[in-house]
């Protein structure tokens, strides 16, 4: 595929590596926060290529991952109602809730159905105007644009049988709950690529400085990361904290207003709990007051339905880069892919999960 | 019909009886009775024929004697299919139904002789679309020179099924002197894989409901038996055979170092992938090595024999790109590692479920 | 990560009111929204996820990274390359 393929090439990837261990100087611990970067570097052996100053810390980037319990149980209790159509992207459907996951629901004769796009359960709506019909809206900054476009369609078309479930969380709070939480050991960030395509590089600057943190926006080939990680290396020994874009073929400075201004009519931020990590103030998105009347939360009553986590599962401490996967006592016992006790064993972005699937087992 | 004037059309005072020529399956046809022979008869019999299905008994007398006389020994699978839609690009239900069962014989060497059907079909399946699905059965059993001997219909009722599910087993002869299995299998040994991958899988998610895209990609359902006597031609030597259909090759490969008790080292830039296979693969977050294949297969062979049996595999139609894909090693036994492009390594898992479209 | 691939945009047209285009990603044809990329034209290449164009694909940018990478590490490797042809005996006991 062009545009990709032209970045994965071992000659230069190589020598990306090369000039990393030839600067750094000092340990370093980088956090990359999207839980795509998190799978690239482990699928492509990128973590091994690195010298041993250099460690990597997988953040809490996998809107799976971070889904509360209670979001996944509101979606689980409204795809059990008669009539309803519960369609949802397909990396949501093993996510464990608290009592059994959307596969389960679908066993027991919920209709839940897999689409590619938030625009394709709308078409689902238009096609069964006798059914309800939801979609779990869940997401970074990347994906909320969808949602907004699917809201707004519904809402100008008159589609009233269509509904959204709304967790999307957003990236700069939880860069700074990070920062902020106690025995936190990140150094600098590499910020996701593609919720900077459509949010831009603004919101960094002041957490860049505020925390003196270098952050660089990054991409997902195996020649995007290690350019991140290179400059973020750069800037480390340098003692800098700089904003660097190292994505340019993909993100501007100001992103994509256009997107922006359809979220900000369709949305409105919300404090919202990411699971393993806790409520981040003004982390997450909520349709809009213009909006409400397309929320399944509050069509079918379901803002009541609230839950508990694992208390073995420490997703949390992972999530915040306290914690490897392969450290846990769970992990790899309690805890695999096929028994997830918390979300990061689930989607195969988190970074449990990534860790199994590279045939990483329990170091303890 | 009566007319202004009230007189009786005399020639339409008939008894009624069943309609005869209907367009979708009812229950009745799966009852036993008059619909069900009538359906054989229109649709299956004449797909199938051949004189011992003709004689349409409960069961078939297969003579096999000769086929056995000098050492050579029965080999016997089945296996059920389902897959939504009924139709793809590359093929139908019906040729899966046909080459699925061929191959798993042909895995295990033998030449596969005999095949069984079975249909369960929902009502209300267009009987046009089972007439279909039948004559796609019936090309890929003489394509593959096979006979279906004897055969069952049920029918279920309307939302208990997708239409129609088809088992199919199957009766096959291994030849005196070839003996395929995970116990032969040696660190050292060669794993070949006979072309592209997840072409399958690809296909029919191309056209699944809510997913569609339009790509230059088919299903490679093809029957190997061929394939895996123009191996043994140059090669009795053959260690193992599998053919790596749901779950993909990361699943068959799991299972032969498993099985084997041994590791298994694979080249990532030597994995085979059609450039759109790959391309919709990404645009979906699918791996091509968690992608069904219906008409591939992977063999281990003694490193000696690699390149001869290579040779032979890509002059066959169904092997045509076959490539070395990577090796057997003492190392992590049961486990699969990658050499990845860039020169890492990882471990390749076995798929727990369903490969399900990503948003992330 | 939000997985998001770069399209080619083949063809644009409104339906029901909403610009979408047909985008090509290597050999695989997809419909995608394009709402948001208001200027984008058929040969640009846009990023897509979840069928929504979320960002154009700014080609020249992308040459300039492709030539960067070329370089990198290009000079360290030449330097290695010369002391070793100028001291075999260094490159021996360092292989």
């Amino acid at each position: 595929m062009k545009h990709r393929a032209e970045y994965r090439d071992a000659d230069r990837a190589r020598r990306l590596a090369a000039e990393i261990a030839r600067i750094v100087r000092r340990p370093w611990a980088i956090m990359e926060v999207c839980g795509g970067q998190t799978h690239a570097l482990v699928r492509n052996g990128i973590d091994q290529m690195l010298p041993p100053e250099v460690e990597m810390i997988h953040g809490p980037g996998c809107p799976v991952c971070v889904t509360p319990v209670e979001v996944l149980d509101r979606a689980i209790a409204i795809a059990r109602r008669p009539g309803v159509i519960l369609c949802s992207f397909g990396d949501m459907l093993r996510v464990p809730g608290s009592r059994g996951d959307l596969f389960a629901a679908k066993g027991d004769g919920a209709d839940v159905r897999v689409v590619y796009s938030p625009l394709d359960a709308l078409a689902v709506a238009a096609r069964h105007p006798d059914r309800e019909v939801v979609f779990l809206a869940i997401g970074f900054e990347t994906t909320a644009p969808a949602s907004a476009m699917a809201a707004k369609l519904a809402r100008d078309r008159g589609v009233g049988n269509f509904s959204l479930l709304v967790a999307h969380v957003l990236v700069p709070p939880a860069i700074e709950a990070i920062m902020r939480s106690p025995g936190n050991r990140v150094q600098a960030f590499l910020a996701a690529g593609h919720v900077c395509t459509v949010m831009g590089t603004g919101q960094y600057p002041p957490l860049a400085a505020r925390h003196r943190v270098p952050i660089v926006v990054t991409g997902f080939e195996p020649l995007d990361l290690l350019d991140g990680i290179l400059r973020t290396v750069v800037q480390l020994e340098a003692g800098r904290h700089e904003v660097e874009n190292a994505y340019s073929r993909a993100v501007t400075d100001s992103g994509n207003e256009t997107a922006q201004a359809l979220l900000a009519e369709v949305f409105e931020t919300v404090d919202r709990p990411w699971r393993g990590i806790g409520t981040i103030p003004a982390s997450g998105w909520r349709l809009a007051a213009a909006y409400r009347d397309l929320d399944a939360e509050l069509r079918f009553d379901v803002a009541g339905v609230t839950a508990a986590e694992s208390p073995v599962c420490r997703s949390g401490d992972v999530l915040k880069g306290a914690l490897k996967p392969d450290r846990c006592p769970a992990f790899g016992k309690e805890c695999t892919p096929r028994t997830p006790l918390g979300a990061t064993m689930v989607s195969g972005e988190g970074a449990c999960a990534a860790y199994w699937y590279a045939g990483r087992r329990p170091r303890s | 019909m009566a007319d202004a004037g009230g007189a009786i059309d005399v020639a339409r005072l008939v008894c009624p009886t069943p309609v005869r020529e209907r367009e979708r399956v009812i229950l009745g046809h799966g009852g036993g009775g008059t619909l069900s022979h009538e359906l054989i008869e229109q649709v299956f019999l004449p797909a199938f024929a051949n004189p011992v299905l003709d004689r349409l008994g409960d069961s078939c007398v297969l003579d096999a004697a000769d086929l056995l006389a000098g050492g050579g020994r029965l080999a016997i699978s089945t296996d059920s299919y389902v897959v939504r839609p009924l139709t793809f690009p590359g093929g139908t239900i019906g040729d899966l139904a046909v080459n699925g069962t061929v191959n798993d014989l042909a895995m295990s060497g033998a030449r596969p002789l005999w095949l069984t059907a079975a249909f369960i079909i929902e009502e209300g399946l267009p009987i046009a679309e089972l007439a279909e699905i039948a004559g796609c059965m019936a090309r890929a059993a003489r394509a593959a020179g096979v006979a279906i001997v004897t055969g069952d219909t049920k029918v279920v009722e309307r939302g208990h099924g997708d239409g129609c599910y088809v088992n199919t087993a199957g009766i096959g002869i291994v030849p005196p002197g070839v003996a395929l299995g995970p116990e032969r299998v040696r660190p050292g040994d060669v794993v070949l894989v006979s072309g592209t991958l997840a072409d399958h899988g690809m296909a029919v998610m191309s056209v699944r409901d809510g997913l569609e895209f339009d790509a230059p990609i088919s299903s490679d359902t093809a029957p190997l038996h061929g394939l895996v006597a123009a191996m043994l031609s140059v090669c009795r030597d053959l260690k193992m055979l599998r053919d790596p259909t749901r779950g993909g090759v990361a699943t068959s490969l799991a299972e032969i170092a498993t099985l084997a008790r041994v590791g298994i080292e694979i080249d990532e830039e030597a994995i085979p992938v059609a450039s759109p296979v790959a391309a919709a693969c990404e645009l979906l977050g699918l791996d091509p090595l968690l992608v069904a294949n219906e008409g591939k297969l992977l063999a281990v062979v003694p490193a000696t024999h690699a390149d001869p049996v290579l040779g032979a595999m890509r002059r066959h139609e169904h092997g045509r790109d076959a490539v070395r894909l990577g090796r057997v090693v003492a190392a992590h036994p049961g486990l699969v590692a990658m050499r990845t492009a860039l020169g890492g390594t990882r471990i390749v898992p076995m798929p727990i479920g369903e490969q399900l479209p990503r948003m992330c | 990560m939000c997985l998001a691939v770069p399209g080619r945009v083949e063809s644009i047209r409104v339906e029901a009111g909403v610009r979408m285009g047909r985008l090509n990603f290597g050999g695989v044809l997809k419909d995608v929204c394009l709402v948001s990329v208001p200027g984008i034209a058929v040969g640009d290449y846009a990023i897509v996820h979840v069928g929504f164009a979320i960002g154009r694909l700014d080609e020249a940018a992308a040459r300039a990274t492709l030539r960067t990478f070329a370089e990198i590490g290009r000079l360290e490797e030449e330097l290695a390359e010369l002391r070793a042809t100028s001291d075999p005996d260094a490159a021996s006991s360092s292989a």
